[in-house]
């Protein structure tokens, strides 16, 4: 949103653990409204921007501004107007969802007859209110996460901090915690930073900066980050791929990656080239063709000059 | 009421009645707390009962010199199962949620001990039924100066191991901390047996132990009157002073060290 003051502004975050500084100077500014992603894969200082906004660690240096004013990250102003949702449990298994959440209305001095209201509006939000009175530790670990969601809003904060938010859920709680957001960001007008190393994640985001050694590399929407990187990611899926890449090189020029059941090429105009090598190509060598633009994971490679996913970052 | 202390009451009250209410949904930690010490008091106390003399005290039995100490190991377990939760509710519980809330570190601290003494301290309390058999009647004893004592070497207690928890990082830790320091403590406190001669190196060792001074002001407010045992020869007043001292000195450890180590 240009021209209007971001309601988040972060200055040259520098900072980490005891012996290690992993933040080498992280900057940006989140606009009203908006879902700001930090993307990075594990050790990129993703948790460390976290915990440091959040103020579960003390940073070296923080300049932080809410609603341009000057504040202390985690400080008491900044806990009032922020909600956290954390990557790890935060719940108590003792406790029923009804009860985690007037603790948390209490946590945040929100008047009684309001809390009530908010209460049992959050249980219907997050689809807990037949499980309400209910222990957590009876709960599924996706009645949890949305639980931990609700409890992040009980007192209407402005801004919604999330590490990680949909880690370890299956395809399809991930897109119903995105309906979840997406939604309270049109009813509530919510403004949300979260950390993910999930491209299709990030991807969802408004804007987003790309984390790698504790410094960002790039800023800015999913789309136009995407279209930095050029060209088109072609897989056509065979039975002998060994055999394919080289019938490519031989008979149209086409350098092309080798996986285990297919073979992989990045090519400007995909869709020109896809018809051309179907042709020419006697039947039944392929099995399908795939045509990609790519995904934040080939930004992250691109701008970086290191794969995405490793052995310590799996897919 | 400010708003800074509106939040901070918040916060106390919330981690407080968190504790009370856990305690009370787990059955078997209820019979466990409350069945532990008797049996400890009954065996340990019986097994010494036929040789124990005290000098100090002529006529003295066991089972009454232990009983005391009984009491103020209730509130030394229920601070030690009380604070190594700590260690996980930090990082994957509901303390990251308050740590987050607008309440202080200090409303944190004191929320939590506050929490841990009630448990410690319920738990004590429905032991002191039994102080009859242990030759306490319940007209002789100072009950404000006893609950004084409890409540603050509990407090105390609680956020000494509040503090540990949050240093050591992981319960294997901590639980070496318990082994050779806090149980030692209690054994070496004068609650298991008389520290012997004064000058001997129990009885000064006995002297900048806290929790001798908490044993001390127990069993003079059960007995009723207001002269310690020796060593620690000065008036039950003066111990008071100590655990007091004591736990402010344990709930501002805490706080220094939660502002401290993020």
């Amino acid at each position: 949103m240009p021209g209007e003051a971001p309601l988040l502004s972060v200055r040259g975050l520098r900072g980490g653990y005891r012996k290690r500084t992993v933040l080498q100077g992280v900057d940006f500014d989140v606009a009203r409204g908006e879902i700001f992603g930090l993307l990075g894969p594990n050790g990129s200082g993703k948790s460390t921007t976290f915990l440091s906004l959040t103020g579960l660690l003390r940073p070296e240096h923080l300049e932080l501004r809410l609603d341009g004013a000057l504040i202390e990250a985690g400080g008491r102003e900044m806990r009032r107007r922020m909600g956290v949702v954390f990557q790890s449990p935060s719940v108590d298994p003792n406790l029923s969802p009804r009860e985690h959440l007037a603790l948390t209305a209490r946590l945040h001095s929100v008047p009684t007859d309001k809390a009530r209201a908010r209460i049992e509006a959050l249980l219907a939000f997050a689809d807990l209110a037949d499980r309400a009175d209910d222990k957590v530790k009876t709960l599924s670990g996706g009645m949890r996460r949305r639980l931990e969601l609700a409890r992040a809003l009980v007192h209407s904060p402005s801004l919604l901090v999330l590490d990680e938010p949909t880690v370890g859920l299956d395809h399809a709680s991930f897109e119903r915690t995105w309906t979840r957001l997406t939604e309270l960001r049109e009813r509530e007008g919510l403004t949300m930073v979260m950390t993910t190393h999930r491209p299709e994640e990030a991807a969802r985001c408004d804007r987003l900066a790309i984390l790698d050694g504790g410094r960002i590399v790039a800023t800015d929407t999913p789309a136009r980050l995407q279209a930095a990187v050029s060209g088109d990611i072609i897989t056509l899926t065979a039975r002998d791929p060994d055999e394919l890449a080289a019938w490519l090189k031989a008979h149209l020029d086409l350098d092309a990656r080798v996986t285990p059941d297919s073979v992989v090429i990045v090519c400007e105009r995909g869709h020109a080239l896809i018809p051309r090598i179907v042709e020419a190509l006697p039947t039944g060598r392929l099995e399908a063709v795939n045509l990609q633009r790519p995904s934040l994971a080939e930004v992250f490679s691109h701008l970086t000059g290191r794969a995405f996913f490793s052995a310590e970052n799996p897919a | 009421m400010t708003s800074a202390l509106r939040d901070d009451l918040a916060t106390i009250t919330v981690l407080a009645r968190r504790d009370v209410l856990r305690f009370f949904r787990q059955p078997s930690r209820l019979v466990g707390a409350l069945m532990q010490p008797v049996v400890f008091w009954l065996l340990i106390g019986g097994g010494f009962a036929s040789t124990f003399q005290y000098a100090a005290a002529p006529g003295l039995g066991y089972m009454q010199y232990f009983y005391p100490g009984i009491v103020v190991m209730m509130v030394l377990f229920a601070s030690i199962f009380g604070t190594i939760t700590v260690i996980e509710d930090r990082h994957a519980g509901f303390l990251q949620s308050v740590l987050v809330s607008p309440g202080s570190r200090a409303a944190v601290v004191l929320g939590k001990s506050l929490g841990v003494s009630s448990v410690g301290l319920t738990q004590a309390a429905l032991f002191l039924a039994l102080a009859p058999l242990a030759g306490f009647a319940y007209a002789t004893i100072d009950w404000p100066t006893l609950v004084a004592f409890l409540v603050l070497g509990a407090v105390g207690l609680a956020a000494f191991g509040f503090a540990l928890a949050w240093v050591t990082d992981s319960s294997q830790a901590y639980h070496a901390v318990m082994s050779i320091v806090l149980l030692p403590a209690w054994i070496l406190s004068g609650a298991m047996f008389p520290p012997g001669e004064p000058g001997s190196a129990l009885a000064s060792l006995l002297r900048y132990n806290p929790m001798s001074y908490i044993v001390s002001g127990v069993r003079g407010a059960l007995q009723g009157d207001a002269r310690a045992l020796p060593p620690l020869a000065g008036s039950v007043a003066a111990d008071l002073v100590w655990v007091a001292v004591f736990a402010a000195a344990s709930v501002a450890l805490a706080t220094w060290t939660v502002y401290k180590r993020r």
